[in-house]
């Protein structure tokens, strides 16, 4: 079974709420949206104080070239438009809108029904993934209508469905395959339209029987996509590992997936992709799981839930209080997810769970000296030296770290996870690639 | 309700920690350390306690009165030199007093003085070794020969290794090594391999520590990589000399079974602080304590070499540490 | 005995030596570098710190651009003070030019009691770090962090985190204002101010650009930006920007009256006899009583 090339860590894989179908989340009373849920500049609002909205209205529009159309994901009076504090504290430019009932816009089709012909050319298909606000749903939220206009001289040769869900704890993207297997394939199909490959290849991780079936059933049925069970290893879903594991290429130092020839897209994505040109629904909403080993089983959920309610408001209505001995609420998996320190904050587009982490397990261990054990180099999937970068950014050394290829860090976390004296190795990498960046930045001045 | 916590990802740690390899590597060295009290008794337990005791008492003066850090004396390093270096001393009664010097030298000098664990480029067991054995000569040279089982008392006979044996035997005019294996009545390789040889208290039976480096190596504490190839260099070199002159060198198998070969393969080049990290450059060091090895063992003045090989090449490994880079995932 | 074996070492050591000699003669000829005896002059002038706080990578390259401008004009060395700027002139053979001196500011008065922590850090002990990850324990995304990178970066030990507060203080008979922490802090809370007569400052103790509602739920003592301060100021020393106050030290006469106007206490008067020291330090009490 295939995996990739170096490094990775096998950390208990913690899949405690597979069981639980996906539900819908109901509407709150008001909702925050955000303008820059994705990579790139903030949406610039285009409804002011007072206006009626309707789901699936525009309301945020995409005028830089890195950058997403936002629209309300309810209907409702647009309350204030003013900066709101993300779950990290942190001022972002937003739009309140206060709900009233749930009128969806006309041409959004809500029936049940599936479509399966799509009769777009390439450009109308990403032109409109650019008008419905498609980003990457696997963590980066990377605009979607810029990944998929492939630049001038390159060429795709692979599109890989990013089903890898190497996270522990998340399962939106193992329930999204158990019940939209049939959206996904046909949104996958749509995408390989979109770049004219051949093949598109659907890795899944070997944790997850069920979905590796159930997608392998439904693959028979289209053309050119097939199902790639892979060895479990973290970080399996980055994606130059995922690239590597798939295909055997390696994306090179400061490049992009394109210029190996591959296109990877999350598996949550394709269902986004679906709706949006087949159903005409913009991205308003995302799969949300809440879990945590604290929580019972009746307390795991699989949310479908509009972008802007409070991650304060999923955690109430999902599991009443958080329970007293909690340590870290986490927006996205264990090892690269960002712990929430203001959980009044909205949700948006990339969210992918609600992860509730005991005291004890939350709590870094006491760091003590390096004992050069070589474990973290072992684990990098990048071929790395992190104890060395640790010296180096403790000491000032930003350019020498760089001269080390500090920027080819993924920051996937195996290395903190695995050092046996609990040095903060991935938060000083974060920090020495960041300082690193800007002497760059400095020097190109 | 208590604060949330925040911090950088991970948010989850493997549980690995420095306490728990220190303690891994002391479960491994308690096959050794019944050996050695099977065959050396009471001297034998009471020479490695000593040398824990001093070990774990200097690492907790130094810490509370010289660094003023919290004491780590629980994390078992100080536990792990102390019998590393109990290992490397023949079970004379007089070395009761002698390994305790060579403690207070291991870790004060080898250890605690560059800051405690991590930051010392030498093995500390080998340099309170190399100590006591430029310090007190005759008597690190001075071996009990091993008789019956769980002797009280060692005073009886003593004498050299067999490979100090063999090595002052060559100095004899016409002497072969068979000759002065057959003249001294050296026990054979399998009796070596159980454990029936005169030798320092870790040295005495091979099978002993193959069991402490096998669980070692399962429990991902050492790779293979060091020991395989200080022990498959040295083999191949002492081979090579025996093919070309079997009456002047040992034969390869003897060589590996005799003198601190194993234990230092398995215990000592592998030591995480003093050895590099990358697979090759674990290979090249390792080949290195090998060549070495057998270099001082039939060019140097002395009959055994290890200690000296390995110390020598912990001085390169800061080197080999910037050479050998491991292999990058994108070029 | 014979005494050859001690002949032919003393021959070989004492050609090799006259041989290395020689070339070394040679090489120190062909590389010599001319340089102005002034810059080794200056050079020991100066503090010899090497703290960058004049801009340049150390005190003799410091040294090499008074002796290439052959002025001081744009040119001060923040870490000696005047009478280093004195003896400098003296040896360039020009005025010395009269810089104000300075001391670093930390405008953060948001203390553990004022700004309480809403969540606790466990990661880096790095400014820069946190601060690239979220607001911070208190939730003031403009405040100081209290993780010491200007701590790190001072070379003086004229700067500490008050255990107490969690607020950087900084020892104004240490600092040289050579500006190090001001670059260290990642949100731009230190500032070199006027050092001021007696060490009399008053300054804004707070950097907080949000608007004051949501500041004031993160901090007791935040500035509002209600502009109080701008209008009681008689010498229009005070503007208000991004829901922030800030006090032109040039311009300032230090009357204190916009301390005593100020409703959130966020206006520090520093050094200045008892009773108004007191209400500055313990803002929360009313002022005019």
């Amino acid at each position: 079974m295939k995996t990739f090339a170096m490094g990775g860590v096998h950390p208990n894989d913690n899949k405690i709420s597979t069981h639980a179908a996906i539900e819908q989340f109901p509407l709150p009373k008001q909702v925050v949206v955000l303008m820059n849920q994705h990579l790139g500049a903030p949406a610039t609002p285009i409804v002011n104080k007072g206006d009626k909205v309707k789901t699936g209205q525009l309301i945020g529009e995409a005028q830089a070239f890195m950058c997403a159309n936002v629209h309300s994901p309810v209907s409702g009076t647009v309350a204030k438009i003013e900066p709101c504090k993300d779950p990290f504290g942190l001022a972002k430019p937003a739009i309140y809108i206060d709900v009233e009932g749930d009128e969806w816009m006309d041409d959004i089709d809500r029936t049940p029904d599936i479509k399966k012909e799509c009769d777009l050319t390439p450009a109308e298909i990403v032109a409109k993934l650019k008008e419905k606000g498609i980003v990457g749903l696997g963590g980066a939220t990377f605009p979607a209508h810029i990944k998929y206009s492939i630049p001038e001289g390159k060429k795709a040769e692979y599109l890989i469905i990013n089903a890898v869900e190497c996270e522990p704890y998340l399962t939106s993207d193992h329930r999204v395959m158990m019940e939209h297997a049939e959206e996904i394939c046909i949104g996958i199909s749509i995408l390989r339209k979109a770049l004219g490959v051949p093949n598109a290849y659907i890795g899944i991780e070997n944790n997850k029987p069920e979905p590796i079936r159930v997608m392998q059933e439904m693959a028979k049925n289209f053309e050119g996509i097939i199902v790639e069970p892979l060895k479990m290893k973290y970080p399996q879903g980055a994606e130059k590992q995922l690239i590597n594991a798939i295909t055997g290429r390696r994306v090179p130092s400061g490049k992009l997936p394109i210029d190996v020839g591959c296109v990877v897209s999350n598996v949550g994505t394709t269902f986004a992709v679906y709706e949006a040109i087949q159903k005409n629904k913009p991205l308003i909403e995302n799969i949300l799981t809440v879990t945590g080993k604290m929580l019972t089983k009746e307390q795991q959920h699989n949310y479908q839930v509009r972008i802007g309610i409070s991650y304060g408001e999923i955690v109430r209505h999902a599991i009443g209080e958080l329970p007293p001995t909690t340590g870290k609420v986490i927006s996205g998996g264990p090892m690269m997810g960002k712990a929430m320190s203001n959980l009044d904050g909205p949700t948006v587009k990339g969210a992918s769970s609600v992860l509730i982490i005991d005291e004890s397990e939350a709590t870094r261990g006491e760091e003590s000296n390096c004992i050069r054990c070589g474990k973290c180099m072992n684990a990098c999937p990048m071929g790395l030296e992190p104890y060395l970068f640790s010296s180096l950014v403790n000491n000032g050394k930003y350019e020498e770290a760089g001269a080390n290829n500090i920027l080819d860090c993924i920051e996937c976390g195996c290395c903190l996870y695995s050092c046996p004296a609990n040095k903060p190795l991935t938060d000083e990498i974060r920090l020495g690639k960041n300082k690193l960046r800007m002497i760059m930045a400095a020097k190109k001045k | 309700m208590k604060l949330l916590k925040v911090s950088g990802s991970p948010h989850v740690h493997s549980d690995e920690s420095t306490k728990k390899i220190m303690w891994r590597v002391n479960m491994a060295l308690v096959p050794m350390l019944l050996v050695a009290i099977a065959f050396y008794g009471l001297n034998a337990l009471l020479i490695s306690a000593v040398s824990v005791g001093v070990c774990l008492l200097v690492q907790w003066l130094i810490e509370k009165f010289m660094l003023k850090t919290p004491t780590t004396i629980c994390d078992g390093s100080a536990v792990v030199t102390g019998l590393l270096l109990a290992f490397n001393v023949p079970a004379t009664a007089e070395m009761i007093w002698i390994v305790a010097i060579g403690a207070l030298v291991a870790m004060g000098i080898g250890k605690m003085a560059f800051g405690g664990l991590g930051k010392n480029p030498f093995n500390p067991a080998l340099v309170g070794r190399v100590f006591m054995l430029i310090s007190f000569p005759v008597q690190m040279t001075t071996w009990p020969t091993v008789g019956k089982w769980f002797p009280m008392s060692l005073d009886t006979v003593s004498g050299a290794t067999p490979l100090g044996i063999i090595k002052e035997g060559l100095t004899h005019e016409g002497a072969t090594v068979q000759s002065v294996i057959a003249e001294n009545g050296l026990p054979s390789l399998w009796e070596i391999f159980l454990g029936h040889m005169g030798g320092s208290l870790g040295e005495i039976s091979a099978l002993a520590i193959l069991i402490g480096a096998i669980y070692l190596l399962c429990t991902k504490v050492i790779s293979w990589h060091i020991p395989v190839s200080f022990i498959g260099s040295a083999f191949v070199f002492a081979g090579i000399l025996w093919l070309v002159n079997p009456d002047q060198y040992i034969d390869p198998l003897t060589t590996i079974l005799t003198g601190g070969i194993m234990l230092g393969a398995c215990f000592m080049a592998t030591d995480m602080v003093t050895s590099p990290m990358s697979k090759s450059a674990q290979l090249i060091f390792g080949c290195g304590c090998g060549l070495l090895t057998i270099i001082i063992r039939n060019w140097g003045s002395y009959p055994e070499g290890v200690s000296f090989a390995i110390l020598l090449m912990n001085s390169v490994t800061p080197l080999l540490n910037r050479w050998c880079k491991p292999a990058r995932f994108a070029k | 005995m014979s005494f050859s074996p001690i002949l032919i070492a003393v021959l070989v050591l004492g050609v090799t030596g006259a041989v290395f000699a020689v070339v070394l003669y040679f090489v120190a000829q062909k590389f010599k570098v001319i340089e102005d005896p002034l810059i080794d002059e200056i050079a020991e002038v100066l503090p010899g710190a090497n703290c960058g706080g004049c801009g340049k990578a150390g005190c003799r390259a410091m040294a090499e651009a008074f002796v290439k401008q052959g002025n001081m004009d744009g040119l001060s060395c923040p870490a000696g003070g005047p009478a280093v700027a004195q003896k400098v002139a003296a040896l360039l053979g020009c005025a010395a030019e009269a810089a104000e001196p300075k001391v670093a500011v930390v405008r953060c008065g948001g203390s553990c009691d004022k700004a309480t922590s809403k969540n606790s850090y466990d990661g880096l002990q790095d400014c820069a770090f946190a601060n690239s990850l979220y607001a911070g324990e208190s939730g003031c995304a403009f405040g100081c962090l209290g993780l010491g990178s200007c701590v790190k970066a001072c070379q003086f030990d004229a700067i500490k985190v008050n255990p107490e507060t969690g607020i950087a203080e900084v020892d104004e008979d240490k600092c040289v204002a050579c500006g190090a922490c001001v670059k260290a802090c990642p949100r731009g809370v230190i500032e070199l101010r006027n050092k001021g007569k007696q060490n009399r400052r008053v300054y804004v103790a707070c950097n907080n650009k949000e608007k004051g509602s949501i500041a004031k739920k993160s901090c007791s003592v935040a500035c509002i930006g209600c502009g109080k301060c701008m209008k009681t100021c008689p010498f229009g020393a005070i503007k208000v920007e991004n829901n922030l106050a800030y006090i032109d030290y040039n311009v300032c006469k230090m009357c204190r009256k916009c301390v005593a106007e100020c409703p959130s206490g966020s206006i520090h008067a520093v050094n200045f006899p008892q009773p108004v020291k007191k209400e500055a330090s313990e803002p929360a009490a009313p002022v005019n009583q």
